[in-house]
């Protein structure tokens, strides 16, 4: 064992917390299975051999988008082939699809658009949650919370409660992307602030909403800007609680504008999954996105202190644009077998965490 | 208990037995695998390298008349997109290999159906006579039975003819699981293992060199992928004697897509922890084979990296053209850079090598 894995380790059965400098060593070292074997340990005193999956659907709603980020190859400006909007009608009907296919969350999120009002997103969350009551809604990243405050001039605090006396059940943890100014001038110069992005965050959390993670990795960060970000969400998780899972997204390279980054490989994917575990000690949850990350290093990751591998997803369409070679879909038939050949107990859970069915015998199968 | 018998056995330097082997696949947890392989590979490449070869596939022809069912590649002769290319095709692409700095051609067909052995001696000669930089290591087992048969040749015959003009080595394609069980289902045109053992023992004895192949993720036992990993291990003791032996062993995954067992087995293949898993015994269990080869053609660029510390410590080819994976829906491709970066991000020195694995340059 390495030095600084027996030091971490010593300080965690101590029931200290481990410094942003130790987190730092953990990404330097080379120490892959220390660094894997700890974070397992950690995650099964939280979670036991558990992982979780949801039966989802994500809906990108529009790829137009007034901020044009360079690690994205998902936005469209005005006027270009290629941009889209889905109007209510094509939205309900993916709705009723997913919600056909057993799905019981909708993941959507989209760009920035430029013209369309507040009052659509309303209309959208109305209506969704009309025809389909007993979906979970997650939608809207603190970006589009933040950019919905500003065309209607509203507080960001009313168009949170707004959005969830319509429907809203909880968002997703898009958007943070590396939270430290340097880095977010390189690749997002057009996008808020970190600060902003952990207020509004902040503020989602206070409204009563639960709200997850991300931190997208691998292009012009270095290893000290990824601790700095986990620090922050610590730091915000201690004052409101309100972050469920912490998803590392690993960024994909192709159709995007930042010179020479090329990803993260598949070592770095592992270690930062597993430090994310180990450095986040008030988070329960440490999810793989096999979208971004593929999933064989997903299912790989669950021996590495993740315990949920998202969901079914079908029809994603951000990290495909950027070249993920992972497929478009994954139905729970497969979810399951990727969980137990990890040997792991394969829990299906809602948008909120909470249990929906263990699938512990796989003779109950449906 | 047994995990400890193992552990005093590796320390030992004593091979392990197909019950401790059997422990290690299915029971063992998986870090304490990988750490247990990875420490075997640094014994054995204390200097940390990970070695590549620049090299083409060549399939000269997709007419087989084995019609395995894991394949999406074969034709039969008069199917309209059956092919066989002409000496001028395979030249120009060995040409293309050269300018790439290739040093390894990897010509493997179909079990072509009449193709006699003049085809392939002419071939080797004018190739061995062209591109004297390139070495020929082509035709697995089954196309060598094929060809020897179809000549009335025994297998000695053949492999000395067709060393004496031009071919150095041997691939280890069609071991795919060296049980004619499997064999029976997957595979029931193909040769049986023996076959496949018989050429690989007769290629050592003429001093070549021959590569080890498993293709797992379809319809075997765990058990029976112990027993292919033991009789690679006893083939290869077989050989230690005479000149040549496996240089390498390569375990890679089914791909189901556009095969005929994609309908029986619902698309499933081996996961990525399956296929670390299998690695990382490899390198356990084959004591007497120096490079295990990490798979970035069926895995992708992201597990073939985490293989290298799952005891792998050989990236395989740049493969210039590669169709068999392709035609089964898999298309990870790899540049001579993208292989250089992936071995030295994860703290490894790149080398390019030859086909016997001498270092040909240091990166």
């Amino acid at each position: 064992m390495s030095d600084v894995i027996s030091r971490v380790r010593k300080k965690i059965a101590d029931g200290q917390r481990i410094g942003d400098d130790d987190a730092l060593q953990l990404f330097e070292s080379d120490d892959l299975f220390g660094i894997g074997q700890l974070a397992a340990d950690i995650n099964r005193q939280k979670n036991g051999d558990k992982v979780l999956f949801n039966v989802n659907r994500h809906i990108n709603y529009t790829n137009f988008c007034v901020n044009q980020c360079l690690f994205c190859a998902f936005c469209h400006q005005a006027g270009d082939s290629g941009g889209y909007t889905y109007n209510l009608s094509e939205i309900l009907n993916k709705a009723a699809e997913a919600s056909a296919a057993g799905a019981t969350e909708l993941h959507m999120v989209g760009g920035l658009h430029p013209d369309l009002p507040f009052e659509f997103y309303l209309r959208m969350m109305a209506t969704i949650k009309a025809n389909n009551p007993h979906l979970k809604i997650k939608a809207f990243t603190a970006v589009e919370i933040d950019y919905f405050s500003q065309i209607s001039k509203l507080p960001v605090e009313e168009v949170i409660s707004e959005l969830k006396r319509l429907g809203l059940d909880s968002t997703p943890g898009g958007g943070a992307e590396i939270l430290c100014a340097e880095v977010r001038n390189q690749i997002c110069p057009e996008k808020i602030s970190g600060e902003r992005w952990l207020e509004v965050t902040q503020k989602i959390h206070e409204g009563g909403l639960k709200s997850n993670a991300t931190m997208l990795f691998g292009h012009v960060e270095g290893y000290a800007d990824r601790v700095d970000h986990m620090a922050k969400l610590r730091a915000l998780q201690d004052k409101t609680g309100g972050f469920q899972s912490f998803i590392p997204l690993a960024f994909q390279p192709a159709n995007t504008r930042i010179p020479n980054a090329k990803g993260p490989d598949g070592i770095d994917c592992l270690k930062t999954l597993a430090i994310g575990r180990i450095y986040l000690d008030n988070f329960q949850h440490i999810k793989a996105y096999w979208v971004m990350l593929g999933l064989k290093i997903a299912q790989v990751a669950l021996s590495f202190g993740v315990n949920d591998l998202d969901g079914t997803v079908v029809e994603e369409k951000i990290g495909h644009d950027a070249g993920a070679d992972s497929p478009q879909a994954l139905d729970k038939h497969e979810i399951l077998r990727q969980i137990r050949n990890a040997g792991k107990i394969p829990v299906e859970r809602d948008t909120l965490y909470r249990q929906v069915r263990i699938y512990d015998h796989v003779e109950d199968d449906d | 208990m047994v995990l400890q018998t193992i552990k005093d056995k590796l320390a030992a330097r004593q091979s392990l037995c197909r019950e401790e082997a059997l422990f290690l696949l299915t029971q063992t947890d998986f870090l304490q695998l990988g750490q247990l392989a990875d420490e075997q590979r640094q014994l054995r490449h204390p200097g940390g390298q990970v070695s590549f070869v620049v090299d083409r596939n060549v399939n000269y022809s997709n007419v087989c008349c084995c019609k395995c069912r894991f394949c999406a590649f074969y034709c039969d002769e008069e199917d309209e997109a059956a092919y066989l290319l002409s000496y001028d095709e395979i030249f120009a692409k060995v040409q293309e290999l050269v300018e790439h700095g290739g040093t390894q051609l990897l010509m493997q067909g179909g079990v072509h159906p009449s193709l006699k052995i003049e085809w392939f001696e002419e071939l080797f000669r004018q190739l061995s006579k062209r591109f004297p930089t390139v070495q020929i290591h082509s035709l697995s087992p089954a196309e060598i039975i094929q060809i020897a048969q179809l000549c009335d040749l025994s297998v000695e015959e053949c492999l000395t003819r067709l060393q004496a003009a031009g071919l150095k080595s041997i691939p280890g394609g069609g071991a795919e699981v060296l049980v004619d069980e499997v064999r029976q289902t997957i595979s029931p045109n193909k040769i049986g293992w023996r076959q496949w053992a018989d050429v690989m023992e007769i290629a050592h004895g003429l001093g070549m060199t021959t590569t080890a192949t498993l293709m797992f993720g379809s319809c075997e036992t765990p058990d029976q992928i112990v027993e292919h990993l033991f009789r690679v291990r006893e083939i290869q003791q077989n050989s230690q004697h005479k000149g040549g032996g496996f240089s390498a062993f390569i375990s890679w995954t089914f791909q189901p897509s556009n095969t005929e067992l994609e309908g029986e087995f619902g698309g499933e293949t081996a996961t990525g922890s399956d296929y670390l898993r299998v690695v990382a015994l490899s390198r356990l269990v084959l004591d007497n084979i120096d490079n295990i080869q990490a798979s970035w053609v069926t895995q992708g660029a992201k597990i073939a990296q985490v293989a290298l510390r799952f005891g792998a410590n050989d990236l395989g080819g740049t493969m210039l053209e590669e169709n068999v994976v392709a035609a089964a829906g898999v298309s990870f491709r790899m540049t001579q850079q993208q292989l250089i970066d992936l071995a030295h991000d994860a703290g490894f020195t790149p080398v390019r090598r030859t086909t016997e694995y001498g270092v040909l340059e240091v990166y």
